[in-house]
């Protein structure tokens, strides 16, 4: 007897629907933007409009042909935030250059950084065709990552802006390697633990009831912690430390199904905050604004700025243009959320909030039907540290939690940022459809045939 | 590794259902509180994109907005420059805002609950919205009379005076010197408004502090009122006629301290009636009588004439004080007490309020400033009703009062005060600070002509005046004198 499989309905054609839905909130963000800032729908709107329906549509083929079987909904998901940063972005500039004319504009740079974003996007899904080849790259992918983070330390490459050395300048363009280095430590995480995770679970000591690993296999976990505190030292970010760590642990409680790690993890990290706060003086006052921020209003300008500028939105915003975003001190990037917030109101920021949790939702259900163990890891890496790269930006600039400095993914301004996030959704996709797609054909055999003994009498 | 994803996966809805809720808490729970918080430039940014209502004293606008041609759209403009600053406050982009500006904001920003309608009428019309207005009970001719009188005694006077109607507590008059032009932090140009900000704030004489209602000062002599109000009331002294004693000096028993009258003199003989006590301000008769009332009789006393308490609603203002709170006053500090000295101290308002709560047959009555609030369709919002605060002494006690205040000013030490063919009381005081300062004049009064009463306190703290000129009545009775006229239109 032949057990029906399940084949998953590849949902192309709902993917199409939902991406002109997307871009549709994009264009309509635009268009809504030079109205309520300028009187009049700008006038590059049909060309710009077109032109992303064109890419969307491109995309869109592109997955159907390398991908088909990959998650309908990401895609649209991501392209409906990526395209009201940008009219975000936009909004900021026309705000921005009211106050002072010589302000840079970042809109145009940052529609050039989604284009290379999605052409990296669509090369990760045309050049690894199967997610499993780069978990033989294990190791590189671990080497790559901390070459990544020494990198801004190099003097006369690594450069200091805003108290954080976390920059790269080369060739006159500036990236934030912190973000590749994040893709290339879950690869690394994924590919390690995937061979060490029996020996981690079983071997070792017990003591004082908690089983611990031995030395050899514990080392790279100690060395972990140490590359997280020594960015935290050196390069003075906080929102990467925490961001690695988180990643790390949440990674090790998976493979090895032990909840003592994340405690382990827990008492670490609430370790290291400490020494960060008992050490550094711009920890303290991160800290100190998050207690309270009014205590000092000269120095957490910013952080009273967004919350001003939230309460401003109310409910239901000021309405694209029409507030005053550009008054709080990089409202473009660090604070693009306080600045959506404050036009889109609550309701807005919900359901921005919404859709950055389908994204994390969808990546988890990938790690979940992942049928390998390094693609559920990947997965479950990947969708973890989107979640909480989300709750660490959005949490501090709403006074959730205190403010670190991380971008707020396909929204904020950065180059880095938009590429790397897009490649994430690239893996992922890449995942999904190696999971939905439909198992090989095995030929079988009847076992209810009968078996072909023969009777010796 | 399916049970720790699916575990992983309620942690991240966790992480975003705190985010989501943060946000509600923010943006809709706390939004009214941070929205009103000084220094908001969005708030702000819409308000003066708004058509500002006035602020009007007797149907004039003492602050007004009007349309400019900046980014602004409208520029707050105090007509009257430093005259009403003390009640109308300032509105600043930069500084925000203070008195009747900042109590009567949601009003005049046209936020305020009451012009709902007109808020959505304005937003379907997609018109901006306007501000209502805010009549004040000031009468403007009393208001310049006190300016022009302290303004008379030199460029360096300091000083306030108080006027208010006894019947009412309508505030008819409320002058600080040295006071401000808000008009110069009502600037559009920011470093001027900066630059202005920093004079006003670092002058040593306070030019934005309301004397007449934030600072408490020693009233001196014209505290005697209040201990004659309890030694009538409590049966101390049971009429004007009675015999007090007097003499030069007052003794306390156990105690190396005597307390001597204002000249030296002996007030007119070891005995003179209470009447006499109270024309010549006899420190030793009114030590005397407060050691006789005692602490917690004439704590009560005044307490009833509002001491201790928060005296007016709507602009910056310090509660006066009979003594520190839990202090058992020795026999000397006693007797200090009596004639305003030692720990009392008292607003110019506060000693508007005595006199006239004895004007009022007793009854003394909330003072405010606020007497109209209109919608910019001029519907009367709201009108402040009259309310006593407290009955601080009988009619009787009230009548014996003013006929001890009438004889000062005509045969004692307020004649400075006299107005023909009207009743006029008052009570004069110079307190004692420290020897190293001039000592401070005041002068409390009260007047009824037919319809018209008025009560008013004045306050001279230093003047271009040489020390040993400063009494009360030659200084401060003049201006008082000058305001009552006003009032009753003589």
């Amino acid at each position: 007897m032949t057990t029906p499989v399940w084949v998953p309905r590849k949902r192309r054609g709902a993917e199409l629907f939902l991406t002109f839905l997307a871009v549709f909130i994009g264009i309509a963000a635009y268009a809504s933007v030079g109205l309520g800032a300028e009187g009049t729908i700008p006038a590059d709107t049909y060309k710009l409009g077109g032109a992303l329906i064109v890419v969307a549509i491109a995309t869109h083929l592109i997955v159907r042909r390398v991908a088909p079987y990959a998650d309908p909904v990401l895609l649209p998901l991501v392209i409906s935030l990526n395209g009201l940063g940008l009219a975000m972005i936009y909004r900021l500039d026309i705000g921005r250059q009211q106050i002072d004319p010589a302000r840079a504009a970042f809109a145009n740079s940052q529609l050039v950084w989604t284009a290379v974003g999605i052409a990296a996007f669509a090369g990760i899904l045309i050049a690894v065709r199967d997610h499993r080849r780069l978990q033989t790259l294990t190791y590189t992918f671990g080497a790559a990552a901390i070459g990544l983070l020494i990198l801004p330390l190099i003097p006369g490459v690594g450069q200091t802006i805003n108290g954080a050395r976390i920059w790269v300048v080369l060739f006159g363009f500036s990236f934030q390697p912190g973000e590749a280095a994040k893709v290339c430590l879950a690869i690394f995480f994924a590919g390690y633990l995937v061979v060490k995770r029996d020996a981690l679970a079983l071997a070792g000591r017990r003591i004082m009831g908690i089983d611990l690993p031995r030395g050899r296999d514990l080392g790279p976990i100690l060395a972990c912690w140490l590359i997280s505190v020594g960015i935290l030292v050196f390069q003075r970010d906080l929102g990467s430390s925490l961001l690695f760590f988180g990643l790390f642990v949440v990674m090790l409680y998976v493979s090895t199904e032990r909840p003592g790690w994340i405690v382990v993890g827990g008492l670490l990290f609430g370790a290291g905050a400490y020494f960060g706060y008992a050490a550094f003086g711009h920890v303290r006052v991160r800290f100190d604004a998050w207690l309270d921020p009014f205590g000092d209003p000269d120095r957490n300008g910013q952080v009273i700025n967004g919350l001003f500028g939230l309460a401003h939105g109310g409910i239901l915003g000021q309405g694209l243009g029409q507030g005053s975003p550009q008054l709080t001190p990089y409202s473009f990037s660090d604070f693009i959320a306080a600045s959506m917030g404050e036009e889109l109101g609550l309701t807005g920021l919900m359901a921005i909030l919404l859709i950055y949790g389908l994204i994390v939702e969808r990546g988890l259900r990938i790690a979940l039907t992942c049928r390998d163990a390094f693609g559920k890891l990947l997965a479950a890496g990947l969708a973890f540290s989107f979640a909480l790269q989300v709750f660490v930006v959005v949490g501090g600039v709403t006074r959730l939690i205190p403010l670190t400095g991380l971008t707020t993914p396909f929204m904020a301004q950065g180059g880095s940022s938009v590429v790397m996030n897009w490649a994430i959704i690239g893996l992922l996709l890449r995942i999904s459809d190696q999971t939905r797609r439909p198992a090989p054909e095995i030929s079988t055999f009847d076992s209810n045939d009968e078996t072909q003994v023969v009777k010796i009498s | 590794m399916n049970r720790p994803i699916r575990n992983i996966a309620v942690a991240c809805l966790v992480l975003f259902l705190a985010l989501i809720l943060n946000a509600n808490f923010v943006q809709f729970v706390q939004a009214d509180e941070l929205n009103s918080k000084n220094g908001n430039r969005r708030v702000i940014n819409e308000e003066y994109s708004r058509d500002r209502g006035a602020i009007l004293v007797d149907g004039k606008p003492v602050a007004e907005s009007v349309k400019s041609k900046d980014e602004y759209k409208f520029q707050r403009r105090y007509p009257d420059d430093d005259l009403y600053a003390p009640l109308t406050g300032y509105f600043s982009y930069i500084y925000g805002r203070s008195a009747v500006e900042s109590t009567q904001n949601d009003v005049l920003s046209g936020s305020d609950d009451r012009l709902f309608v007109n808020r959505v009428v304005d937003l379907v019309s997609n018109k901006q919205p306007k501000g209502g207005s805010v009549e004040l009970t000031i009468d403007p001719l009393a208001q310049k009379a006190a300016a022009e009188g302290l303004e008379r005694l030199g460029d360096d006077t300091k000083g306030a005076v108080a006027a208010i109607d006894p019947r009412t507590g309508a505030v008819l008059a409320m002058v600080s010197q040295p006071s401000y032009d808000p008009n110069r932090l009502a600037s559009h140009d920011f470093t001027e408004v900066q630059k202005a900000w920093q004079d006003l704030t670092t002058d040593d004489d306070q030019p934005m502090t309301n004397r007449s209602t934030e600072q408490t000062l020693p009233p001196g002599s014209t505290f005697k009122l209040i201990t004659a109000a309890a030694a009538l009331e409590n049966g101390v002294v049971t009429d004007i006629d009675d015999k007090v004693k007097a003499g030069t000096t007052l003794k306390f028993p156990g105690y190396g301290y005597t307390l001597p009258n204002e000249n030296g003199g002996n007030c007119g003989g070891s005995t003179i009636t209470f009447e006499r006590a109270l024309n010549v301000s006899c420190n030793v008769a009114f030590g005397g009588l407060a050691l006789e009332i005692g602490q917690e009789k004439l704590g009560e006393q005044a307490a009833k004439f509002g001491f201790g308490t928060d005296p007016i609603d709507g602009l910056a203002a310090s509660p006066s004080r009979f003594t520190n709170p839990d202090t058992t006053l020795e026999p000397p500090q006693l007797g200090q007490t009596g004639i305003g000295q030692f720990d009392v101290a008292a607003t110019p308002l506060q000693m508007a309020m005595v006199a006239a709560g004895i004007a009022n047959d007793g009854d003394v009555m909330k003072p405010y400033v606020i007497d109209t609030v209109r919608a910019p369709n001029l519907r009367v919002l709201d009108k402040t009703q009259p309310e006593r605060l407290s009955e601080a002494v009988s009619e009787t006690t009230a009548r014996k009062l003013r006929e001890m205040m009438v004889s000062t000013v005509q045969q004692g030490t307020a004649t400075s005060a006299q107005i023909p063919n009207v009743e006029v009381g008052a009570k004069t005081g110079t307190a004692q600070s420290t020897p190293d300062r001039p000592p401070y004049a005041w002068f409390v009064s009260y007047a009824k002509d037919g319809d018209n009463e008025v009560a008013v306190a004045v306050l001279v703290e230093s003047s271009d005046t040489a020390r040993d000129e400063i009494a009360g009545g030659r200084l401060a009775g003049p201006i008082a004198k000058s305001v009552m006229e006003a009032v009753l239109g003589k």
